[in-house]
């Protein structure tokens, strides 16, 4: 079966359908990670979006359940040069395409993909839609793409990832070392299993959830999890961590919890022309000029300007753009990081940010 | 930091003469840091006795000595010119050695030339084998087990330890190509093999180790600054498994088959070790990968530019020499431009949106009568690369650079060997073993069965198998292959890699007929940029490979 990318501002990419089939609308990104497709497909981080690699050959080593990010399928369609026809290793219990098919998620390959992120890199990121089947009007598609511009960023895609109840991970009330209670934007299942990994039993919480309500069992911490879509619909949540900030927990934010802490300070946040997603992004940490390699996926960015005055420091940037990489509390022992040290998919590198929420907790115990 | 400006004038050693193991890859990244000194304004020093390199042309160094590479003619230049410093890491082995040499005979402490870039502490560590066992044991890195056995009773209290890593390869000391030796499975084998390796010794000894035989071979490309900050360029993934020579395997950048937590598994690993052992500039790791768990082992460490560097080098576009350079006067990763795009820096991970396929090239159709076998001593004289948006593509483009009389996977002997002889041309490396994989699929072979022959991973094996398809594709489809019914299988064809005249000769077409059509259903190759960055940054760099996709950027 055919299928077509129909992007809003005209431009087609014709190519064969994989997955489901079907047609879903969506903010049209690039990802230029190598390998990690299915941890990609499974971060609610990027809901809303039809997510295009830059790696042409995909799916070479299957998928298995042990690398989910959350429990669904979270991106609306999925966009590859090739898919591979068989997948080996010794883990993997399905193929992608099955995966796909069984989450309801449309996907597209023979396409062009190194065209379509030059286009992006150029133009920045746009509304697409990415339709299957061997009947399809690319006219109309374009409409529809049209038609849906400006949505992506006006949803509160958080409140869409988000988990309804609350629920545990990790240690045992009775075997936890720490206890954490974590503000789900949008959490990835391995944040909560590095934290778990330290001893950490994570009490996980509606993003709707009041700083009354993160600190009602009175945890050692409070971790402010990654998420989608634009900030700036999210008052409510900067609202709580501006509440929860005033208890003086130590607080550890990633991604979109970044952006949260800077909005609670005052903050405010932008759009990225073609935002920073990939396992290769330099990160310099200012106070020892050392560099890390991150794993990164997010389309808005903190205002340095916006945040001069606040009790907050910028500790890290962006080697390749110089923006806001991370942030620290000027006297609380709260800090936020704007990439992604859980990693899945990316490089490890900078796992210890756990261990630095760890030794906040521990010194605040005292 | 910024550069040593004590640093004025810098000795560099090259590699000499041309031997297996030791090419022009090394003339490519001695002149690469050769230039990538002069443009921090340092003067350049090169010696080298081979006059037929780029290096000693007069515009890549500031002074050239045609010299033999000894240490007495080095002592002699070195009290000539006075160098403040000299890189002992762009020269190859022999580079290397000779650096060694001369800090060993107080050559350098006498006229104050510091070694730049790594440490020979460093290259010490990496290279003697039992100190580098031992610091990976220090930081929990596997390296293979290894038992040296030399009586009957110590054979007997090995066996009965528990936990041993099976299967066990049991090799005879000193005798011919390890011969006696084999692969123990159970007590009952390592018993009577180890019994009859020693008999078979001259010292009555044999080394046992765990066997790696069919785990994946995989290399990393790391660089390392003075500062601690550590990048890998690029991963690599040997086709052929471990037990052939990294210089004789087929190999593809980057891995294919690992998923991103092996991946990362392995990336995390060769950084441990590169900041273990202290390497100021490049190195290249090399690891054995368990196919059925997360196991792994560190095999190898290249404490240097290597030939493997250089690969990772053309095959990213990251220029690995000229970066080392620069660390050894003192520059950190993020002080060093990206050269390729000319906005970003240094500091960051190639992406690659594309295939490389690097094939070795042999000598074995000049000494005809030479052993074809390829197993742990490198024997390939040259290398070809090819890249490309699909591997089945890479893999033909290398094939036909390799200018061994086959455009493609069709090699003319194929069709006479014997069922037999294929099989054994299967699980014995050889430089012939991709033309029996595909000759094996001719004859309907299953993957499966190439699989336990060969331990090549499956997902090569269906690659080599879709271009097998596509020979039959293309015969059975001869009579519409130039008409607008075989337009899309002329369209595949390209994709895969066919050439116009292997088209043509499966069609029973001409070349000129096939291409002609092609060109008028408008089926020609379009021209990808290598920029280092998957397209997420504007390049400038003239550095470009044909594919047959939509856009072309030349």
């Amino acid at each position: 079966m055919k299928a077509i990318l129909a992007l809003a501002d005209g431009t087609t990419y014709p190519g064969t359908a994989f997955g489901a089939s079907g047609e879903s609308v969506g903010e049209v990104v690039f990802n230029t990670g190598m390998t990690g497709y299915q941890e990609v497909l499974t971060d609610p981080s990027y809901a809303g979006q039809i997510v295009a690699l830059t790696y042409p050959l995909v799916g070479n080593y299957g998928v298995c359940e042990a690398d989910v990010e959350s429990r669904n399928v979270q991106v609306a369609g999925f966009v590859v040069r090739e898919l591979a026809d068989v997948y080996s290793n010794w883990r993997a219990s399905e193929s992608l395409d099955a995966f796909l098919k069984r989450a309801g998620v449309v996907g597209v390959q023979g396409i062009d993909t190194r065209a379509l992120t030059r286009h992006l890199r150029a133009d920045g990121v746009i509304t697409g839609v990415l339709a299957t089947g061997d009947a399809l009007d690319p006219a109309e598609l374009v409409a529809r793409a049209q038609s849906a511009q400006g949505a992506y960023a006006a949803k509160d895609w958080v409140k869409h990832v988000t988990t309804p109840d609350v629920y545990h991970w990790g240690a045992s009330e009775a075997d936890a070392k720490y206890r954490v209670s974590v503000l789900d934007c949008g959490v990835k299942f391995n944040i909560l299993r590095e934290l778990a990994k330290l001893g950490v039993r994570s009490t996980v919480y509606p993003a709707t959830a009041t700083a009354a309500e993160l600190l009602s069992e009175n945890p050692d911490g409070v971790f402010l999890s990654p998420g989608p879509g634009n900030p700036e619909l999210l008052d409510y949540a900067a609202q709580t961590v501006a509440d929860i900030l005033a208890s003086e927990k130590p607080v550890m934010g990633i991604c979109l919890g970044n952006q949260l802490l800077g909005k609670a300070l005052g903050g405010e946040t932008f759009k990225l022309p073609f935002g920073h997603r990939g396992a290769n992004h330099p990160v310099k940490d200012l106070p020892t000029g050392r560099v890390v390699i991150t794993s990164q996926n997010h389309g808005y960015a903190l205002d340095p300007d916006s945040v001069a005055g606040a009790d907050v420091d910028i500790t890290q940037i962006n080697l390749n753009d110089g923006t806001v990489e991370g942030l620290a509390h000027k006297s609380l022992p709260v800090f936020s990081i704007q990439y992604h040290p859980e990693a899945s998919p990316g490089p490890t590198d900078s796992r210890f940010y756990f261990e630095r929420f760890l030794e906040n907790m521990e010194r605040s115990r005292k | 930091m910024p550069k040593d400006l004590t640093i004025k004038k810098v000795m560099v050693i090259g590699s000499g003469p041309i031997v297996i193991g030791q090419a022009a890859e090394f003339d490519y990244a001695g002149t690469q840091a050769c230039r990538a000194l002069r443009e921090e304004g340092v003067s350049v020093v090169l010696v080298n006795s081979n006059p037929a390199t780029i290096m000693t042309d007069v515009e890549v160094a500031d002074r050239v000595y045609i010299e033999p590479l000894t240490p007495a003619f080095l002592a002699k230049v070195i009290e000539r010119e006075r160098p403040d410093g000299l890189v002992p890491t762009l020269g190859g082995q022999t580079g290397l050695n000779l650096a060694t040499e001369l800090a060993n005979r107080g050559v350098l402490d006498d006229y104050n030339v510091r070694l730049l870039g790594t440490p020979l502490s460093a290259i010490a560590r990496a290279e003697d084998r039992e100190r580098f066992r031992k610091l990976m044991r220090e930081i929990g890195e596997p390296v293979p087990e290894s038992f040296i056995i030399e009586t009957d009773a110590a054979l007997r209290d090995l066996s009965r330890q528990s936990g041993l890593p099976w299967p066990l390869i049991v090799r005879p000391a000193y005798t011919l190509g390890g011969s006696g030796g084999g692969i123990a499975h159970t007590v009952n084998e390592l018993m009577e093999i180890g019994s009859r390796g020693m008999r078979l010794s001259p010292r009555h000894q044999v080394m046992i180790e765990r066997c790696l035989v069919g785990w994946k071979e995989v290399e990393y490309e790391v660089m390392r600054d003075a500062n601690d900050t550590c990048i890998t360029i690029c991963n690599m993934e040997n086709l052929d498994p471990m037990g052939v020579h990294t210089g004789d395997s087929m190999v593809v950048a980057p891995s294919q088959t690992l998923s991103d937590k092996e991946y990362q598994m392995l990336r995390t690993s060769s950084i441990k070790i590169i900041r273990a052992l202290g390497i100021e500039g490049g190195c290249n790791v090399q690891l054995a990968l368990d196919p059925h768990s997360f196991a792994y082992n560190i095999i190898e460490v290249n404490p240097r530019l290597s030939r493997s560097s250089a690969l990772a080098s053309k095959a990213t576009g990251y220029p690995i020499a000229r970066v080392a350079a620069k660390i050894a006067i003192g520059l950190h990763l993020d002080e060093i431009e990206n050269k390729v795009t000319g906005k970003t820096l240094a500091c960051f991970e190639p992406a690659l949106d594309y295939c490389v396929v690097k094939i070795p090239r042999w000598p074995f159709d000049k000494f005809v009568s030479a052993d074809r076998r390829i197993t742990t001593q490198m024997k390939a004289t040259g290398e070809v690369m090819a890249l490309d948006r699909s591997f089945e593509s890479a893999l033909m483009k290398a094939v036909r650079s390799c200018e061994i009389g086959t455009l493609s996977l069709l090699y003319k002997k194929a069709s006479l060997w014997s069922d037999m002889e294929i099989e054994r041309l299967l699980s014995v490396a050889t430089d012939e073993r991709l033309f029996a994989i595909a000759e094996a699929f001719r004859r309907g072979l299953m993957i499966e069965e190439v699989h336990q022959l060969s331990f090549f991973d499956p997902w090569f094996l269906v690659k080599i198998r879709n271009i097998v398809r596509m020979e039959s594709r293309l015969r059975e489809g001869a009579v519409i292959v130039l008409t607008d019914e075989g337009t899309e299988l002329l369209r595949e064809a390209k994709q895969f890699g066919f050439p116009d005249r292997v088209i043509a000769d499966l069609t029973g077409k001409t070349e000129m007929a096939v291409r002609a059509r092609r060109k008028s259903t408008g089926i020609v190759p379009v021209y990808k940029m290598v920029d280092t960055c998957a397209a997420e940054f504007e390049s400038h760099t003239p550095y470009f490979y044909s594919c047959y996709d939509a856009e072309t950027e030349a």
